[in-house]
């Protein structure tokens, strides 16, 4: 089956279709009856994204259970939000995700696609394996990895049989480790979704120039430096602003390696999690969880608007 | 232009990082098949390990079988995924259609209200959904996990892009022939937007298929936990034998890897147009 319709390539292309069309947008010649085609997915986004995001805002200045509606308190949940341990913890965790996670994601999966964006045949295998770990779940990838860094698993083991340690690391029971671990894993899952975002940007990049520039005489890193990174650069951005935006809202991957505690004395949440152990749960504080919901929209908000502002910057 | 491949320095080089690469990413996965296959005769804590089991059985996978209701599970997450993917099939190309190809009053708006949604990050609107969902009286059930993923804003917007595309003629020409917009859908737009259809289609089987964090928060009853809340209990403190979760693991894995063989070339499109982890 031939598909005749240009796949899109990117968001950059799904924000500006319409725009394409601008002129016709004052004209209503197929009639108010076209509203009806969009009945099924207005009906979800209505019901699922906009009421829940007001509702979300509402329920952050009330003291409202699972059980009990509650009143308005005002700024109560944010005060006691603020002068939480446990809240500035999973903010800390959760930024501290986005400062570690987010360099990797710009860098590595850049290079692999440098590495595979063309080639003989295996070139191709490296390309479908490098991605496939990007269709897996994050408790799949979860349970392999709490296989591999558990105290007597294949790590630990590998490095005892070196005789580099003599007692094993503690990659799921130390406060930190335990971060880094789930961060390695993050990484692992995420190197080849972007590798494939660069990959596209890559085949945009006009062969013309590494030709001349093996004619000057440079070599591949200096291509790299001279041609690949600034071919790709607002593809970059879109990745700096992606992998940021996920890293802060971070779950399965800590939830699984610590299963489910957050980590010894739960120092590993992440604000996700805190969001969900507090508002989920027959005596759960909605109120509570809703201001936590709220500040984490604001900060992936701000990533998004920032992005945003960046983008339209550079299409003038 | 059949000029014969020079071995160079870089080229090994190449190859090495390659290489390392790919056992960074594909080891865990094969070490993770080789412990689901190695049997009560392998010391799963041995130093140094090794990879190929002595006593290779596929107890294991029974043993998983016994121990979770892991086909029930199965069962589960495909009514989830069959929502779902039906679900943004339908309404994503209705949308779609509707910004795509007709002209109307407040098109613009409603378009711009998807893009905003897109951006939207679930996690943050959790225990409001959670609510919402738990009035209408469908925590509890696989319709309350499938039902708000059942259209994706990002989906929208890809078969807004792919309706945009079909040639104008082609829609014109329906006009003249005194279709109307219905049947201009179903006859003339529809067949040319498949292979974005396919796409949407594997995003939302993707999606669903792994979701985690909200089977989590909507199911209490484990009779209808998905696979991903199956697995994550099979970790549980009840088991600590690692050749049953990695079985686990191994038979989830089964499933998605068929689907990646089958659908690998509009996986790969689905990906670079941002789905999934975006």
């Amino acid at each position: 089956m031939a598909r005749s319709v240009t796949q899109p390539q990117g968001r950059g292309d799904a924000r500006n279709a319409p725009s394409a069309r601008r002129h016709h947008r004052a004209i209503d010649d197929d009639g108010p009856s076209s509203w009806l085609f969009t009945i099924p997915a207005f009906f979800i986004l209505l019901l699922f994204v906009f009421y829940p995001f007001l509702n979300t805002i509402r329920l952050s200045f009330t003291n409202s259970r699972m059980l009990i509606p509650g009143h308005w308190v005002g700024m109560e949940n944010y005060v006691k939000l603020f002068q939480s341990d446990q809240f500035w913890t999973a903010l800390l965790n959760s930024s501290l995700y986005v400062v570690c996670v987010v360099p990797f994601m710009l860098i590595l999966p850049l290079i692999l696609a440098s590495l595979v964006a063309k080639g003989p045949k295996i070139i191709g295998f490296f390309r479908t394996t490098y991605y496939f770990p990007v269709v897996l779940s994050a408790v799949v990838i979860g349970l392999i990895w709490t296989n591999l860094l558990d105290s007597r698993g294949l790590i630990n083991s590998i490095f005892q049989s070196l005789h580099w340690i003599t007692t094993p690391i503690p990659f799921l029971t130390d406060r930190w480790l335990t971060l880094f671990s789930a961060m390695l894993v993050t990484i692992w899952e995420g190197l080849g979704y972007y590798m494939i975002i660069y990959l596209s940007a890559l085949a945009n990049i006009d062969p013309s120039l590494y030709e001349a520039a093996e004619i000057d005489g440079a070599g591949p890193i200096r291509q790299f430096f001279a041609i690949t990174v600034p071919g790709v650069r607002s593809t970059m951005t879109l990745i700096l602003f992606l992998s940021s935006a996920s890293a802060f809202r971070v779950f399965s991957e800590v939830y699984v390696l610590t299963r489910g505690s957050g980590g010894v004395g739960g120092e590993d949440i992440t604000m996700t999690m805190l969001i969900q152990r507090e508002g989920t749960g027959l005596s759960a504080r909605t109120g509570y969880a809703s201001a936590i919901s709220v500040v984490l929209l604001i900060i992936v908000g701000a990533i998004t608007v920032i992005q945003q502002l960046i983008v339209r910057r550079g299409d003038d | 232009m059949n000029h014969r491949r020079k071995v160079t320095v870089g080229g090994v080089i190449k190859y090495i990082v390659l290489v390392l690469v790919f056992i960074f990413l594909a080891g865990p996965l094969i070490w993770e098949i080789s412990l689901a296959f190695k049997g009560p005769g392998d010391n799963v804590y041995a130093i140094p390990q090794y990879l190929i089991p002595k006593t290779p059985t596929v107890n294991n996978f029974v043993e998983a079988f016994h121990r979770v209701p892991m086909a029930h599970y199965f069962a589960n997450t495909l009514v989830v995924v069959a929502i779902n993917v039906l679900g943004n099939i339908i309404g994503c190309s209705m949308a779609g259609y509707a910004f795509g190809c007709l002209k109307f009053r407040g098109r613009g708006f409603a378009h711009g209200l998807f893009a905003l949604a897109m951006l939207m990050p679930t996690e943050g609107l959790l225990v409001s959904t959670f609510l919402l969902v738990k009035s209408m009286g469908l925590t509890n059930t696989l319709f309350g996990v499938a039902l708000p993923g059942m259209v994706g804003p990002l989906n929208v917007l890809l078969m807004t892009n792919a309706f945009a595309a079909v040639p104008k003629e082609l829609i014109e020409a329906g006009k003249v022939d005194g279709a109307n917009k219905w049947q201009r859908f179903v006859h003339i737009c529809l067949p040319q937007v498949k292979g974005t259809i396919t796409v949407v289609g594997i995003l939302a089987f993707v999606a669903s298929y792994n979701d985690f964090l909200w089977p989590l928060v909507a199911l209490s009853d484990d009779s209808k936990y998905t696979l991903t809340l199956g697995l994550n209990r099979l970790q549980g403190t009840f088991y600590t034998d690692p050749r049953l979760v990695a079985a686990g693991a191994c038979i989830s894995l089964i499933p998605i890897i068929v689907f990646f063989a089958i659908f690998q070339r509009y996986l790969f499109e689905g990906l670079q147009a941002g789905g999934i982890k975006g």
